[in-house]
């Protein structure tokens, strides 16, 4: 048990050395989390509470300033990182599991299972996926969990189609006749020959998605279709800084902090890319 | 290659009504109510108003009655009437368009120029200083929100530093060249002004950069990859065995073969930019179809959200058509299946 432990430390060691940019999207992504987890532990601030004149420049009791209202910019801003990280999780694993599972339906059964599926992938990924995102938060109303719902239908079509193909590749190989040739039934055959071999490439691209997802759900909020005030949520954060267009550190901390988780997931995915899957490495 | 071609042309309109019908059914099986937008709070106690706007609107219509008027008003160009700007929302979209057509192919231009120039850096410096801080420079512009980077690029080059100007198309002082095109650059040109040219162009400076930047990201790394596969290619032992120089075995020999996979991500970068566009407008205050959407999407005017979501869908899909076409012509040995 404990050389099967050290072991893996050791692999992980590897990896972390072999791969600079690992390490930083970690630190990155780590610091972010333990800033959501604990941040109503040790913030000076109330995050919804005035606590000082109103747009008031970055100074030593207030790091980035105050906002419109009078509240402190950076402790609204860790508190921004619950609302992201809370919606890109979900809205990832919601795509991740409505797209797998369709996807792989469509490249298992084949016809018109297929037909369907793939035909209503096809429409939803024919629209600009802002526009898309825009109408549906729209219609079903502003909010925050509107705007996820919004983003889940936009972005579950692409695992769907990453699924299928993958699953197409898989079910032709030489071993899955083997299985289907030794009784298997199709079930089987789905979940414990053909799915285990197909999961590689989701996962890669579901990493490098999450700072994609938390960049379109804060597009929805600075429109004003997401998170509603007084949620200090970073896109709704950016459109009070536009509105105050002269007092620039209201926006500048939320924008730090999309751009690092962006960088962040894309660090982590693309190493992920390097050692999960060879073949496509080095690019 | 002409059934391919055919075939292509022949779903265009089928995905076209899926695009519709997706957009129709959506607005409709949610609970936002479109009266709201129409009547004042204080009449919609009042059954006789909300009865005749019902009326009006065609609301009062079942949902097959409604989605039949829909598609067959589109068939006819009839994109419905905003319940915003009380005006047809083609006419709305179509006064719209050159402006978000002038920074798109700005954007497109400079998003393309610097993603290939980014990426033959980044291929020739494999490996060292130079190609990370190309690729990084890279990665920043598609993960940044624009909607930010603009704000604080507007705010320390024009408010600061003086040298672009604020928000809008031309200055206030200046009037808008004679309508031929609909692009101001263009426009002015025509009408032989040079001056309000130079303040179209002076104008675009900024918000092109912003939104070509989103897509600069994607297409330096994937001319890096190309080229790197080029290079690796026997031609270039060749190339360089017969004593080509560097500059020449790069852009003449490695550059053109690596382009081929390049156009296709060029094309379909069109969706990004689309996209970026409708953020980017609401930032610089560009009187384009994105600035549109989100006033729409703002006040739940469906019938225009669900225009520009047309508009853009049908741009996206004729980009991809043409694209695929291209990649066909540049490439015969690829079969289209």
């Amino acid at each position: 048990m404990s050389s099967a432990l050290a072991s893996f430390s050791q692999t992980t060691q590897r990896w972390l050395a072999a791969k600079p940019a690992l390490l930083i999207g970690l630190l990155i992504i780590g610091f972010w989390i333990v800033i959501a987890l604990t941040v109503h532990l040790w913030a000076p601030y109330d995050p919804l509470k005035i606590v000082a004149r109103k747009l008031q420049p970055p100074s030593l009791q207030h790091w980035l300033g105050t906002d419109a209202l009078g509240r402190d910019v950076l402790v609204r801003t860790f508190y921004g990182a619950r609302y992201s990280l809370a919606i890109a999780a979900a809205v990832v694993f919601c795509s991740v599991l409505i797209g797998s599972v369709l996807g792989a339906l469509s490249g298992f059964f084949g016809g018109w299972t297929d037909s369907v599926i793939m035909r209503v992938v096809d429409v939803t990924l024919a629209f600009p996926p802002v526009l898309l995102a825009m109408s549906i938060a729209a219609s079903l109303g502003p909010g925050l969990q509107n705007a996820a719902l919004a983003v889940i239908v936009v972005w579950w079509p692409v695992y769907a189609r990453l699924m299928r193909g993958q699953v197409l590749d898989v079910i032709s190989r030489d071993h899955i006749e083997a299985a289907r040739a030794g009784g298997a039934s199709r079930f089987r055959l789905l979940t414990k020959h053909v799915l285990p071999l197909s999961w590689t490439p989701t996962i890669i691209s579901a990493t490098m998605d999450f700072g994609q997802v938390v960049l379109l759900a804060a597009s929805l909020s600075f429109i004003g279709l997401g998170a509603q005030p007084p949620t200090p949520e970073w896109g709704s954060m950016i459109s009070d800084g536009a509105a105050y267009f002269y007092s620039w550190w209201i926006a500048f901390g939320p924008g730090i902090a999309i751009l690092s988780l962006g960088l962040g997931f894309n660090f982590i995915g693309d190493s992920l890319r390097d050692i999960l899957d060879p073949r496509q490495g080095g690019r | 290659m002409r059934n391919y071609v055919l075939r292509r042309l022949i779903s265009f309109p089928l995905l076209l009504l899926g695009v519709a019908t997706f957009a129709f059914l959506l607005s409709h099986l949610t609970q936002a109510d479109p009266l709201a937008a129409l009547v004042s709070e204080r009449q919609m106690n009042n059954p006789d108003v909300v009865e005749a706007t019902k009326r009006r609107w065609g609301l009062d219509k079942s949902l097959p009655e409604q989605y039949l008027i829909y598609v067959g008003n589109l068939v006819t160009g009839d994109l419905g009437i905003s319940f915003r700007t009380r005006r047809p929302v083609l006419t709305d979209i179509a006064e719209r368009l050159p402006a978000t057509l002038e920074l798109v192919i700005f954007a497109m231009l400079f998003g393309t120029v610097s993603g290939v120039g980014l990426g033959v850096l980044a291929s020739r410096f494999q490996g060292r200083p130079i190609d990370s801080a190309a690729r990084l420079f890279a990665l920043f512009g598609s993960t940044v929100p624009v909607f930010w980077s603009g704000l604080l690029l507007l705010y320390i080059l024009s408010v600061k530093f003086g040298v672009i100007p604020g928000p809008g198309r031309l200055d206030a002082r200046s009037v808008a060249p004679e309508f031929v095109t609909g692009l101001y650059t263009v426009d002015a040109l025509i009408a032989g002004q040079f001056s309000t040219f130079l303040n179209a162009l002076h104008h675009l400076l900024l918000p092109a950069f912003v939104l070509g930047w989103s897509v600069m990201g994607i297409i330096s790394r994937l001319v890096r990859a190309s080229m790197l596969d080029a290079l690796g290619q026997d031609y270039i032992l060749a190339a360089r065995a017969k004593g080509a120089g560097e500059r020449r075995t790069l852009l003449r020999h490695a550059l053109p073969n690596a382009m081929i996979p390049t156009l296709t991500i060029i094309g379909y970068s069109f969706a990004y930019l689309i996209t970026g566009a409708v953020l980017t407008e609401a930032v610089f205050a560009w009187p384009g179809i994105g600035s549109y959407a989100v006033d729409s999407a703002r006040t739940l005017d469906y019938p225009a959200i669900i225009g520009v979501s047309l508009v853009g869908a049908s741009a996206f899909l004729l980009a991809n058509l043409a694209t695929d076409v291209a990649y066909a012509y540049a490439n015969p040995r690829i079969k289209l299946g």
